[in-house]
């Protein structure tokens, strides 16, 4: 990526080359997904030291640490409920969640389905890579039928959750979906989350190499990335149509948005009526 | 100074002392027999500015606490046994980063759902074990809702003061008793606020090894733009396995409550001075206690109490202090045994200790108490 199209964005000027070299596997998409994150952060001129960065635990959960910002690592499943906190806490900061499949639909399903309902103005980037690939390749809530993963000798049969559908049927006030190889695309879609005042809710199908591709044979990272691209999943993905599973065609870009009242101003509007203040925010 | 005079029910007097500690964030759950004390939060922290959030569950209230608490506000949650148990591993994530809040656990019947409704004293050895790993501890344990309402604040106090989580561990009784209250003027509270950390970010640790063993906090948005995890951290605040790195780091944690000890321990000495037969109770085990000590003593019974307010770390030296002429130790708690085992630890080899003992969601009344007092009296 030259100069001239990413509009002076470089992305050392947000990471802590200290830390360098990261620690993800060679052909994991998360590091793209972090740099289209930076790119978006960039664009809007967020100030780094007003970025709070809430992850879990997982690969995704320690892709924040290397965002030179504020950066929480908090307990598996629990990032939606303490950003909750510190957005509650602090409105002024600009604050984004990543997470991932198992972080965030498993362990943490029940804070995903509320930040969807209560509409809290936090950006949520879950790196979908369909397994759990720190702890060694286990069946995620996203892992595609039939797959092979070590807790699936004999191939997956529960049915993948559709995320997004989830999110959407869940209210969130924005949801979308985009692939690591439209890296514009999804910097632009982590844009509007951003700038979207509740909660988005972004989709990023990222994939994981080393164990996930490795295991099913789904070639090197370059094929498992441009089958994203075709927005067609293999034949096996799913036997199952209905919402709020996963279909064959992976559908990318907004998929809902809704506009509802942002809670954290609700809250403080509520708050200064009480009082009998006129500083209300709306 | 001025002061009000109030009938306050316990449950609201946690709520009171924790607005006047400055408390600005709640998260909680709701979950009998603390459910009033959220409820008090919620009508009482918009009206000064603060913000009051009924979660989806009670991992999220922690959660959401230490986030706030992480963004620079003061901040609690409270339940009860089940609740507690859920809020574990959070709570130990706070000791890790050093993230200040109170937890307030009022005490009923358990194991599992237990008696809901019902009083116990059965948390008494989980605030000190339950979260997994070598974690420093603080709780506090008030029988009265004047009490309740002095120690809310202190606890405010230490955690801010030691950066780490305060358990306040009220029994059903003492939480849902209504008792007048002289609430002191706020201005005159002595209330404690973190060290923030300042200055140039370039060679910041947030983790560093001061003086007191608590290092200054970095707030968001103050530009020091550090890192906060869970995992064994050196004090640069980034992940580390390395073996003198995490002993280092560790003890540091558990140094702060050593250090600390003689600020963090609080208790009560009720005719200790000459006592054979020494009482060692909490809550509302130790009012029913002390009335039975007045009842030994008024038979010519040497009898004594100690009553630990902080219950970890247990204030050790008070008690080996207490112990002057005491024959046999007395220790009634509504549980199987839990503190008593703390007392025998502690004096065990050299007295006799004994304990006495409701499991069935009653409180321990003063004959019970009195009449032991009198069997090891040999009267």
């Amino acid at each position: 990526m030259n100069e001239m199209n990413s509009g002076g964005f470089e992305i050392r000027d947000y990471l802590r080359l200290d830390l360098m070299p990261h620690f993800m596997c060679p052909g994991c998409g998360h590091g793209i997904a972090l740099r289209a994150l930076l790119w978006a952060v960039h664009e809007l001129g967020i100030e780094k030291d007003n970025l709070a960065i809430v992850s879990g635990i997982g690969c995704s959960g320690r892709v924040g640490a290397y965002i030179d910002a504020n950066t929480y690592h908090v307990t598996h499943g629990r990032p939606l409920a303490f950003a909750t906190g510190l957005k509650l806490a602090r409105p002024d900061l600009e604050v984004i969640v990543i997470t991932g499949d198992g972080d965030c639909l498993a362990i943490g399903g029940n804070h995903l389905i509320h930040a969807c309902r209560r509409n809290l103005d936090i950006t949520c980037l879950m790196l979908n890579n369909e397994v759990y690939g720190m702890t060694g390749g286990q069946v995620s809530p996203t892992t595609a039928e039939t797959r092979l993963t070590t807790t699936t000798p004999s191939g997956n049969s529960e049915p993948a959750f559709d995320a997004c559908k989830l999110a959407e049927a869940t209210g969130a006030g924005l949801v979308g979906r985009e692939v690591t190889m439209q890296t514009p695309a999804l910097r632009n879609l982590i844009k509007k989350g951003l700038e979207y005042k509740g909660f988005s809710f972004l989709e990023v199908m990222s994939d994981c190499t080393e164990i996930y591709g490795r295991k099913n044979d789904l070639g090197e990272s370059a094929e498992m990335v441009l089958a994203q691209k075709s927005d067609m999943r293999p034949e096996a993905y799913s036997t199952i149509t209905e919402q709020p599973f996963r279909p064959n065609r992976l559908v990318t870009g907004i998929l809902a948005s809704n506009d509802r009242p942002e809670y954290g101003a609700t809250y403080r509007d509520q708050a200064a009526a009480l009082r009998g203040d006129d500083n209300g925010e709306a | 100074m001025t002061a009000t005079l109030q009938n306050l029910h316990g449950n609201h007097a946690c709520a009171m002392g924790a607005i006047a500690a400055g408390c600005r964030f709640f998260a909680g759950y709701p979950i009998t027999p603390s459910s009033e004390i959220a409820e008090r939060m919620s009508r009482e922290l918009p009206l000064v500015g603060g913000t009051f959030v009924q979660m989806e569950d009670e991992i999220a209230s922690i959660a959401a606490v230490l986030g706030a608490s992480s963004g620079g506000i003061k901040s609690m949650t409270a339940t009860s046994g089940p609740g507690f148990s859920l809020k574990q591993e959070n709570i130990g994530l706070a000791a890790m980063a050093e993230i200040p809040c109170v937890i307030a656990n009022v005490m009923r019947g358990g194991p599992s759902t237990g008696m809901p409704t019902r009083p116990s004293q059965g948390d008494i050895m989980q605030a000190r074990w339950g979260s997994h790993g070598d974690r420093p501890v603080i709780a506090l344990a008030p029988a009265s809702v004047k009490e309740i309402y002095d120690q809310t604040i202190r606890a405010f106090n230490l955690s801010e003061r030691y950066r780490m989580p305060v358990v306040l561990l009220f029994d059903q009784v003492v939480s849902h008793l209504l008792e007048p209250v002289e609430l002191a003027d706020r201005s005159s509270l002595q209330l404690v606020e973190r060290q923030w950390a300042k200055g140039p970010s370039a060679e910041f640790e947030p983790f560093a090894r001061t003086a007191d063993g608590v290092p200054p906090m970095p707030r968001p948005g103050d530009g020091l733009r550090t890192h906060t995890t869970g995992l064994t951290h050196g004090e640069d605040g980034f992940p580390s396995q390395d073996p003198e790195v995490a002993t280092r780091v560790t003890q540091r944690l558990l140094d702060k409550i050593e250090h600390g000890r003689a600020d963090i321990e609080a208790y009560e000495c009720h005719d200790t001075d000459d006592a054979e037969i020494l009482v060692v109770a909490c809550g509302i085990s130790a009012r029913a206690a002390r009335a039975a000590v007045r009842q030994a003593r008024a038979k010519g019974i040497a009898a004594g109490l100690f009553r630990p307010i902080t219950l970890w770390p247990f204030p050790e030296e008070a008690l080996k202090a207490a112990l002057g002429k005491a024959k046999a130790i007395l220790v009634p708690e509504m549980n199987a045994g839990q503190l008593v085992l703390e007392i025998e630890r502690i004096c065990g080899h050299d007295l006799a200790v004994e304990g006495l003992n409701r499991i069935d969601g009653q409180a321990i009344a003063p004959a019970e108490i009195s009449q032991r007092i009198e069997e090891l009296a040999g009267k």
